[in-house]
């Protein structure tokens, strides 16, 4: 009776939605993937629910792909549900790998991002300091109910044991396709592999023979003070570009929008933390053996933690702000 | 002595919610509430980062709309610079923001709310989603959409870098130019488009407006809301997405209030519940009056049928053309009707490519200067752009370095949460009576909040986490008594 | 437990040439200092990668210190010059995180220079232990909040 086509589930997290239209963004694509696996969980265009897969037998998923961070109790339950009912746990996109932009709620915690959001804002009116409670009671006796908030954002190997990662914000679409059709040939790399090449951005980029032979910055420039050139490599230019520190394999899509790389597909194999690996290649590629100059040129560097750890904070070494210093 | 019914999650729309419903004694609904149950804080999170980065972390609000996040965010960095773009460069914002309203309107009718329509609101569940309405209309239709918005976001890559989160907008202009090859062949494709969108309201016509079933639920009481409207307007009062003043008329239609950006807390302020993360807003000037409609409400709405209702027209001809029809068969200006809001949807996606054929038609577009390099002091900015779900409000506020010291956001859909809710109770109370409950007419019911095309993701600043969907009745010693899945 | 019992424990990763050398010094002189630091020997102090330094704090380590020859004094010309550069953008985001600069101290010791290396055990011993405890995982769990 079993058809043997592998059943497959797609569930977010606390995501922006941005993986979800990647695979819609799959277009025609997406009809080969479908014909070949029974998909059996996917809340934005199905409506199977929890209890379905609680139904199920443990392992049963062939491969469930997870996209979005971990900060919510639900999201906690439901991962951790799909991992049970789940071969292979895919972990989807920025977010659910490294933590992605909403990992940078690490340099705060819950109450002051609730103070912020329900107090100081200044278009916000609220005499009563009312704020959103796990339970509140109506003046008729309702009883309605939130889940629970937490003070850190998680990535998905924090909470679950993860198979393989694809990176990205969001992941392109060539990378999918290669991942999953990887999955149904049972052609996979060893367990807990970043399913991109094992080299860094500037190995593919185009402007990667810009470069001159030796990198040396004087000045460091910010993209909205210069108008930057569409051929030059960006370090070149005095200009932050994560390229060094970050994995390759997104085509290079800011780069040719003539932006610089924030470094959304995290870093190889070889690097632990990318934010300061790339910190470690920036500082020596500043040219100046001077103190003071140096100290100068730390100062126009505004936002070292926000910008190498753009995507990674929460799965860096360190994850998080210290709570006791969060105000 | 009451039920309570939990639609959890609601589907066909972007975001998380869930909604309690309890009925009374008779059965019938005593209330009804739309719960968002998450937050993120971006705009906490904000604080400490470079200004002309915010244009690449806000879109992560939401994947579905990072464009007009982006936009917004632009610029507000403008503003915070005080610098202006040059032609060209406000000319290819012009160009992807158009590009994006179109294919993400496209998106929400073929997709999401027009189901709905096309298969009809108590069809069974299995058909009321795209693959319900390709049956309807045509498999080779549905080609016809996937193709139409894979032209547009093709555009947005090539211009702005990735569809998912652009990357061009800077302060005071983009970071890459349109070469004239690509300007025919876009000129030629966005024709296409044109064309696309009067199909796409053609189908409207063919399928709701020549049902009478369908047109007697449009004007019904059932999801009939009298609120204030609040939409962007260029100097002459027509609808335009990118920018103008902030117009805001009453449930009459006179004018209220007209404001440029950097003046919205004059007249936006945000109410809070503890029941959910998200906020309420109202117009400051009238105050906090509850959840209320009618001629003194401070609810007002956005959107489509909102900026039509606020304008005195749409700025592009054809799209002129089909908004004078809309108010003949509605019966007058302004309309509170809300399904109104599908057929309103379709005619700003058709001034939306109207407007990119006009933008791309003038060579002026090519021209290399694309970007004003800023020299003024850092400070303080708001940058407002039209979503496709509403008036989007980025304001920062930096230190002399343009790092953020305060960042606050209105996000588009919040506007509308107010009457999201109401229309929830509204469509509840007018369809669920004597403890009748089946899967079509909690559909009814849910119908009331899909015109707004609502995005749960914006209105939080927050990431949706979705989950299946459970409906759980209960009678009044708490047991079970009946179970609904979908 | 208050301040008073509080042994703080540091990690110093020291050149091979010059600083490593000097701490050899002063324990050969007999020089007593402060034993809280636990001395990694690195062929030049630009070979710290500063993950090396997150990761000694991440294991709990209160104070960090890299030592290496003066400026000029460099057994590989330049390797100092990197640690410095990178000791000063590093202290720069350690303070988004909430980390004190006192924490992470860079130092020049020369192959000569016990006495100056008993000095600055003493010296950044007391100052952490005034300090106080890092405490880096407080309030958070290692998985989740559940």
């Amino acid at each position: 009776m079993s058809t043997a086509k592998p059943k497959v589930a797609f569930y977010w997290c606390a995501s922006c939605g941005g993986c979800e239209e990647a695979i819609v963004d799959l277009a025609e694509d997406i009809l080969k993937v479908t014909a070949a696996v029974d998909i059996v969980f996917w809340p934005v265009a199905l409506d199977f629910k929890k209890s379905d897969v609680e139904a199920m037998e443990d392992g049963s998923i062939a491969v469930s792909f997870i996209n979005g961070a971990v900060r919510l109790s639900e999201q906690e339950e439901m991962v951790k549900l799909l991992r049970r009912k789940s071969g292979l746990v895919v972990a989807f996109g920025s977010c659910s790998h490294l933590g992605g932009i909403p990992g940078l709620g690490n340099f705060w915690n819950k109450e002051t991002i609730f103070n912020y959001a329900y107090h100081k804002s200044p278009s916000t009116e609220n005499p009563d300091r009312t704020v959103p409670l796990e339970e509140t009671t109506l003046e008729d006796g309702k009883v309605l109910t939130l889940p629970k908030f937490y003070d850190t954002v998680y990535a998905l190997h924090q909470v679950i044991d993860v198979d393989y990662y694809l990176p990205g914000c969001a992941p392109p679409k060539h990378l999918i396709m290669n991942a999953v059709m990887a999955i149904l040939e049972g052609k996979l790399p060893p367990k807990g592999s970043v399913l991109s090449p094992n080299k860094s951005l500037c190995d593919d980029c185009d402007r990667n023979d810009s470069k001159p032979e030796k990198l040396a910055i004087t000045e460091v420039k910010r993209p909205w003070e210069v108008e930057m050139d569409n051929e030059t490599c960006f370090l070149a230019q005095g200009i932050i570009c994560m390229g060094p520190a970050t994995r390759t394999g997104c085509d290079e899509r800011c780069i040719k929008g003539n932006m610089p790389c924030r470094g959304c597909f995290g870093p190889t194999d070889q690097v632990y933390d990318q934010g300061t690996k790339f910190l470690a290649a920036f500082a020596s590629i500043l040219d100046t053996d001077d103190e003071a100059e140096i100290d100068k040129i730390v100062d126009t560097i505004h936002d070292p933690a926000g910008t190498f750890y753009r995507f990674s904070l929460p799965s860096s070494i360190l994850r998080r702000k210290r709570l006791e210093t969060v105000k | 002595m009451s039920q309570r019914i939990t639609i959890d999650p609601i589907t066909r729309l972007e975001g998380h919610g869930k909604i309690e419903i309890f009925l009374d004694d008779n059965g019938d609904v005593d209330r009804a509430i739309l719960q968002i149950p998450e937050l993120r804080g971006f705009e906490q999170f904000a604080v400490g980062r470079p200004a002309e980065e915010m244009p690449r972390i806000t879109p992560r609000i939401c994947g579905v709309c990072p464009t007009a996040h982006h936009m917004a965010s632009t610029k507000a960095c403008d503003a915070v610079w005080h610098v202006t773009p040059p032609p060209a460069g406000r000319m290819i914002r012009e160009l992807i923001y158009n590009a994006f309203q179109f294919e993400d309107h496209t998106l929400h009718f073929f997709f999401l709310g027009g189901p709905d329509f096309v298969v009809g609101p108590t069809a069974p569940k299995a058909e009321r989603n795209i693959l319900g309405v390709l049956g309807k209309v045509g498999l080779e239709i549905g080609g016809e959409v996937i193709k139409a918005r894979r032209l547009a976001r093709d555009m947005i890559n090539h211009l702005g870098g990735k569809i998912i989160h652009p990357v061009c907008g800077l302060p005071g202009g983009v970071s890459k130019g349109l070469d004239e090859e690509h300007r025919v062949e876009f000129l030629e494709q966005a024709k296409g488009l044109v064309e696309f969108a009067q199909f796409a309201l053609k189908i409207f016509d063919d399928v709701v407006l020549k049902n009478k079933e369908y047109v007697d639920i449009v004007v019904g009481p059932a999801y009939q809301l009298v609120t204030n409207y609040m939409g962007t307007v260029t100097d002459d009062n027509k609808v335009d997405f990118y920018d103008g003043d902030v117009r805001v008329v009453d449930t009459e239609g006179k004018e209220f209030a007209r404001f440029k950006p950097a003046d919205y807390l004059d007249h936006i302020a945000e109410h809070v519940e503890p029941w959910s993360y998200i906020k309420f807003p109202f117009l400051k000037k009238i105050g906090w009056k509850g959840f209320t409609e009618g001629k003194d409400t401070s609810i007002y709405r956005v959107a489509p049928l909102a900026r039509l209702n606020a304008s005195d027209g749409m700025r592009t001809p054809l799209a002129q053309e089909h908004y004078e029809k809309m108010y003949a068969t509605l019966g007058g200006k302004p309309s509170h009707h809300t399904l109104a809001f599908h057929w309103a949807r379709l005619i700003e996606a058709l001034q939306a490519t109207e407007h990119m054929v006009d933008l791309l038609s003038n060579k002026d577009i090519c021209d290399p200067n694309i970007r004003t390099i800023p020299t003024a002091t850092p400070d303080e900015g708001v940058g407002i752009v039209e979503a496709p779900r509403g008036t989007l409000i980025h304001h920062y506020k930096t230190d002399k370095n343009g790092i953020i010291e305060d960042a606050n956001l209105i996000v588009a859909t919040i506007h509308n949460a107010p009457a999201i809710n109401m229309s929830i109770e509204k469509a509840a109370k007018t369809f669920i009576k004597g403890g009748k409950v089946d899967d079509g007419l909690l559909n009814l019911a849910e119908m009331g909040f899909r015109p707004y095309d609502p995005c749960h993701a914006c209105g939080t600043h927050c990431l949706p986490g979705d989950m299946p969907l459970e409906i759980n009745i209960y009678d009044r010693d708490g047991d079970l008594v009946k179970q609904l899945k979908r | 437990m208050g301040n008073g019992s509080f042994e703080p424990k540091l990690v110093g990763f020291l050149c091979n040439w010059c600083s490593y050398t000097g701490a050899d010094l002063a324990g050969t002189a007999r020089m007593t200092y402060a034993p809280n630091m636990r001395i990694i020997r690195v062929m030049c102090s630009g070979r710290v990668d500063p993950q090396f330094v997150l990761k000694a704090f991440k294991e709990g380590a209160d104070g960090v210190l890299i030592s290496g020859c003066h400026p000029g004094d460099c057994h590989y010309k330049e390797g100092n010059y990197k640690a410095l550069r990178r000791h000063k953008l590093l202290s720069k985001m350690l303070d988004q995180f909430g980390i004190e600069r006192d924490r992470f101290r860079l130092e020049w010791v020369s192959a000569a220079e016990g006495a100056k290396f008993q000095q600055v055990c003493d010296e950044f011993t007391e100052q952490m232990r005034a300090l106080g405890p890092l405490n880096l995982n407080g309030g958070i769990n290692e998985h989740s909040e559940a």
